[in-house]
């Protein structure tokens, strides 16, 4: 192989194979430079910073959807992009479009509570895309490198979109705080990364795979010789696991969460619910199932380009490496286990909180110990009914897209209207402003988890794929995971009654609220209901898109 | 009309004016929306009152023990989760008690003033819940259905219920929602047991796993596309479940779980001890209509989960634990009694009597599985499950109607002080009249509707163990004790000594016109109780006979010495199981 031969193949590679599928993320790349230079020439200056934003992550979101469409989304081949650096598949299309969705949204949201009009909207946006970005490149990451930059690009505009409200301490503090234990676990997630690369020797993923299954490393932990590649070993996937629990805010690397989305503003503290939540359950996912599990269907590149390697070893193709099963099972047993804790965590703080923000905040977290228990699931199961778990995750997460940026958009335009984030504060709102409190009736219940809205079909997914994993262990998560859904009622049934069972405040004035906000809240909340309803859309999707992931 | 669209219209019609109230202006319409609602609750009366007395083709054939009017359409296809309905005579006679109860409800609800629509629109949703859960047969959309019921009742004891409203409704949303995840988890086991292929086609279509209406002629092509999958196929379907359960394809471990989780959370609802406290907190603070609801037909769904679900699903769970679930039937009549006698509150006392009487349905739904040990004899098992069916109608009728009475007092004197009562038959004769009527049916007495469920009961206990027996007919002593007492202190007497004396005033036509209906039903069930057995015997009688044929083939019996003597001595058929069978005239009756 030449060197000319190598050139002409990475041109190839990149060019025709690779930029044709990144086209959203460079759509975000330049709306977020065409709103740079907006600062900077007269003539760029005169769009609205938000109509600019809007229509760069609007086009971005339209070219997410495959040409194949949504329906036959499982269809799509498998596609590494920039000779293995990321990977185009099905979960990479879903999550991006999951991502994409809520930036727009949330860019609507900023728009119609005035959030970017109080701060430099150019700023605000160029942060959010630039947050969506990292995301969006977390979500497709398939070397060990890009997760690394995936969950700093997503994570430094986060640290200042914590802080953008000015001349608030709490602010400062919660970007403060952010920024202080993502980079602190960020440190450690990279040291994990450098000892796993190490050991193996490769940082592509399915390589990894394939390096990992070779090693055997339950004979490794049988022979009982090496003990030091074990305990690297074992060191490595924890500390890989505390960057992503970071990402997850799962205990104990949790503390950040309540405090920054009390300090951050309610838009920005559902964006990073919701946004950052699913970007990192991917990186969870591409980590753990796609390394542990065997991956089938293995040609990387479908169609006449040979790509070439760089990364990548095509030699390594041993198909006859039983799956490190015993491996994979010890993974469910770590991510069950601060499944567990996380879930129950979150539920039991949440209920002393008064700040309605605060209270969410331990919602998502318990939300994140759900999810999880999805991920042990699958790891539990194998090949055999992975699909399945990943599945019951992908429908969860796309309906807490829509239930949990509901709510945090309902607290952001009740905290204009009221002036107050405080629950208490909240009493007798019915009466006011009756339909903005019967969709936060609708979110809360779907929150909760009860038939017959969307959230009931998210639970009853990963409750299936405990019960199919079917051990003990899985039945004991099912049944955590199900008291938990009766603890959860206390609280979020709490904020339902002080809206509509307590009497008003004497003190506050007419609550207005005007024909946008509703309207962005109604197209929130009705999805909860119709998807719980009639799921089936849904799931044909995220079961095309599991099956695809996880392999046939 | 396709049973479909009939059984369609008569869960989702409430739904569907709910949300074309949420249109009408709330203000100034109160009125108005009180007569739409009622209208509606009437409407759906009326369809389940055309499905009994046949004037539509959707009609419902009594002696008729199968499912009826069976029909599906797939709903969530991932899961194999159909939109499954029908009915039986279990589900059939719980159906027209819920349409009947929620009508009346409506009716006793002028007396709710506050935020009048939001209470019609809750009240509208609720009885789509109830409804669906008597008719789904898919054990998912049972859970929908059960679960939609809980929000709509959370908010009516919550917002429109007494000074402790708020602590009554998330106690019972608690603990209904804590008895249903442990249902849920029950569900989901049961579901990876399942499979589909054990069936033979015929059974496929029996149970509506394929529809053979939706797919005319494909029926055998789709049953044979499941028969022949090369992985488990599970499902769902409540009826293919209960064939799966009897035909051992759940292990006995399996069974033993599922049961015992399904019956906490059926047991919860129905409510017993000790499961029971959420009952008197959210009957105290409930408004008067919606006590109606919960007493009439909310507690009825755990006698009705019981019977359709925990014994027929898993036999094995019931047969063994039989002992246990009779047991806490009568420890739930006792207790029930007991604290009846000790309340000073009007309605707290006549909650309790309600956790007293639903305790004759577990029991008498307890008693027929491990009969065959003493004697195995199917018709004492009818008796105990006619008996605990009849008893769920029965107190249907007479807790509603109870009450209703408490209600009517309370919204003249503004108190339920059992203890400042007193006096009230000459100022409220015809109230108090009919007052005695329905305290009487729930007492018990003989040609009232209360006696005939009370007394099949305990027939059906004395073949089972004599001590259960015994203790359950003393409880008649206390329950006697506790309503007569009632009565004397409330009716009788000189003079009211009480609070609001000017307020009592006689029975208004619209309170009477409640309360008719209630006490005519009482004394007709009373007298012709073969009008309702007529109805849910065929099936209940199924159930047992499939029952009694899985013991038989599954627990061999001893044969003790006496009965093997018995049949070498006269060589004839006359053992006991014949006579007995002579003697019980459920058994026989009915067959048409």
């Amino acid at each position: 192989m030449t060197f000319q031969t190598i050139i002409d193949n990475l041109a190839t590679d990149t060019l025709d194979v690779s930029v044709p599928l990144f086209r959203p993320e460079l759509v975000l790349c330049v709306t977020m430079v065409g709103m740079l230079l907006g600062k900077v020439l007269p003539i760029v200056r005169k769009f609205d910073p938000f109509v600019i934003a809007l229509a760069g992550s609007a086009l971005a979101l339209a070219m997410a959807i495959p040409k194949v469409g949504l329906a036959n989304i499982g269809e799509l081949a498998r596609v590494e992009l920039f000779t293995g650096m990321l990977v185009y598949d099905a979960l990479t299309v879903y999550l991006r479009i999951v991502l994409l969705a809520s930036t727009l949204v949330l860019i609507l949201l900023s728009r119609i509570t005035g959030l970017a009009d109080r701060f430099d909207g150019q700023d605000y946006y160029t942060l959010l895309l630039g947050a969506t970005l990292g995301m969006c490149i977390m979500a497709s990451a398939n070397h060990l490198l890009i997760v690394f930059l995936g969950v700093e690009m997503a994570s430094v505009p986060c640290y200042v979109l914590a802080g953008m409200v000015k001349n608030s301490r709490r602010a400062g503090e919660a970007a403060l705080k952010y920024a202080i234990y993502g980079a602190g676990t960020a440190g450690i997630m990279l040291y994990g990364i450098t000892l796993l690369a190490g050991l193996t020797g490769t940082a592509h993923l399915p390589t990894l795979a394939t390096q990992l299954a070779r090693m055997d490393i339950p004979a490794l932990a049988a022979s009982g010789e090496n003990n030091g590649i074990l305990l690297a070993f074992v060191l490595s996937i924890l500390m890989i696991g505390v960057g992503l629990a970071f990402k997850l805010s799962a205990v104990p690397f949790h503390f950040w969460c309540p405090d920054v989305f009390e300090g951050a503003t309610a838009e920005v503290a559902g964006y990073l619910s919701v946004a950052s939540k699913a970007a990192a359950l991917a990186l969870l996912l591409r980590l753990t199932i796609g390394v542990v599990m065997p991956l089938a269907a293995e040609p990387q590149v479908a169609a006449s380009v040979a790509p070439v390697q760089l990364v990548a070893s095509t030699t390594v193709t041993d198909n006859d490496a039983k799956p490190p099963l015993s491996g994979s099972r010890f993974l469910a047993l770590v991510v069950g286990i601060v499944a567990v804790v996380t879930c129950t965590f979150g539920n039991l703080a949440a209920y002393g909180q008064t700040n309605i923000k605060r209270m969410l905040a331990y919602s998502t977290i318990a939300h994140a110990g759900y999810m999880m228990m999805a991920v042990a699931a699958a790891l539990w199961m194998g090949p055999a009914g992975a699909a399945d778990a990943v599945d019951a995750l992908l429908i969860y997460l796309g309906i807490y897209l829509f239930m949990n940026l509901g709510a945090f958009a309902i607290v952001a335009v009740l905290r204009n209207a009221i002036g107050s984030e405080q629950i208490a504060d909240y009493g007798g709102l019915i009466r006011q402003c009756p339909l903005m409190v019967a969709s936060m009736v609708v979110i809360l219940v779907g929150l909760i988890g009860l038939p017959p809205l969307a959230g009931w079909i998210g639970k009853f997914a990963i409750f299936l794929s405990l019960a199919q994993a079917g051990d003990p262990l899985m039945i004991g998560l099912l049944v955590v995971a199900g008291i938990n859904t009766v603890i959860a009622l206390v609280y979020y049934m709490n904020v339902a009654r002080v809206m509509c069972i307590d009497p008003e405040p004497t003190t506050r004035g007419p609550v207005t609220i005007g024909l946008w906000p509703v309207s962005l809240v109604m197209v929130l909340t009705i999805p909860v209901v119709v998807l719980g309803i009639l799921p089936a859309g849904l799931t044909e999707i995220t079961s095309q898109v599991a099956r695809q992931f996880v392999g046939p | 009309m396709s049973p479909l669209l009939f059984l369609t219209v008569l869960i989702f019609l409430p739904t569907a004016v709910a949300l074309v109230l949420t249109l009408v202006p709330g203000k100034g319409n109160d009125d108005g929306i009180r007569y739409a609602t009622l209208a509606t609750t009437i409407a759906v009366l009326l369809m389940t009152l055309a499905m009994a007395f046949g004037w539509t083709d959707v009609a419902f054939e009594t002696g008729e023990s199968s499912m009826q009017h069976l029909t599906s359409v797939p709903w969530i296809p991932t899961f194999r989760i159909d939109y499954l309905l029908g009915t039986d005579g279990i589900s059939f006679p719980l159906i027209v008690l819920t349409t009947a109860i929620s009508a009346l409800a409506m009716a006793a609800s002028w007396s709710i003033t506050k935020h009048v629509k939001a209470y019609c629109i809750l009240f509208l949703l609720l009885e789509t819940g109830m409804l669906g859960v008597f008719l789904a047969l898919d054990f998912f959309l049972f859970y929908v259905f059960w679960e939609v019921m809980l929000l709509p009742m959370y908010f009516l004891i919550g917002v429109w219920g007494g000074p402790r409203k708020e602590y009554a409704a998330i106690k019972f949303f608690l603990y209904t929602l804590l008895g249903s995840v442990l249902m849920l988890v029950a569900i989901l086991m049961l579901y990876f047991a399942s499979d589909l292929r054990t069936l033979d086609p015929s059974q496929l279509i029996a149970t509506g796993v394929v529809s053979a209406s939706l797919t005319e002629g494909d029926g055998a092509a789709a049953a044979e596309a499941i028969l022949s999958a090369a992985e488990p196929q599970h499902t769902f379907n409540m009826l293919a479940m209960q064939q799966m359960g009897q035909a051992g394809l759940f292990s006995k471990s399996l069974q033993m779980w599922a049961f015992v989780l399904l019956f906490i959370g059926f047991a919860i609802k129905v409510p017993s001890v000790p499961l029971h406290t959420w009952l008197p907190d959210a009957h105290v603070e409930a408004p008067t209509p919606i006590s109606m609801i919960l007493a009439g037909v909310l507690l009825k769904m755990g006698g009705y989960g019981i019977i359709r679900i925990c014994y027929p699903i898993c036999p094995e769970g019931g047969y063994e634990l039989a002992m246990a679930v009779c047991t806490i039937g009568v420890v739930s009549m006792v207790y029930g009694a007991f604290a009846a006698l000790a309340q000073t509150d009007f309605k707290r006392m006549v909650a309790y009597s309600s956790v007293s009487h639903m305790g004759y349905v577990v029991l008498g739904l307890g008693v027929w599985s491990a009969n065959w040990q003493t004697d195995y004899v199917t018709g004492y098992w009818k008796f105990g499950m006619n008996g605990a069916m009849f008893q769920m109608i029965a107190h249907g009728i007479s807790s509603a109607g109870m009450f209703f009475m408490v209600g009517v007092i309370y919204d003249r004197v503004h108190h339920r002080n059992l203890n400042e009562f007193g006096g009230l038959f000459r100022k409220m004769p015809v109230y108090s009249g009919m007052a005695f009527g329905i305290f009487f049916a729930g007492l018990g007495l003989p040609a009232l509707c209360g006696f005939i469920g009370e007394a099949f009961v305990l027939f059906g206990t004395w073949k089972y163990s004599i001590t259960l027996a015994v203790i359950a007919a003393a409880v008649v002593i206390l329950t006697a004790a506790y309503i007569l007492w009632a009565l004397q202190r409330v009716y009788l007497g000189a003079d009211y000594r009480g609070p609001h004396a000017e307020g009592i005033a006689p029975i208004t036509a619209r309170e009477f016109s409640i309360a008719a209906p209630l006490l005519a039903l009482a004394i007709l069930f009373g007298v012709l109780p073969s009008l309702l057995l007529d109805y849910m015997a065929p099936s209940v009688n199924q159930t047992v006979d499939t029952l009694a044929e899985w013991t038989e083939a599954n627990k061999p019996r001893p044969d003790s010495p006496a009965k093997a003597e018995n049949k070498q001595a006269d060589g004839s058929l006359a053992t006991p199981d014949a006579q007995a069978v002579s003697l019980v005239p459920i058994g026989n009756e009915v067959s048409p």
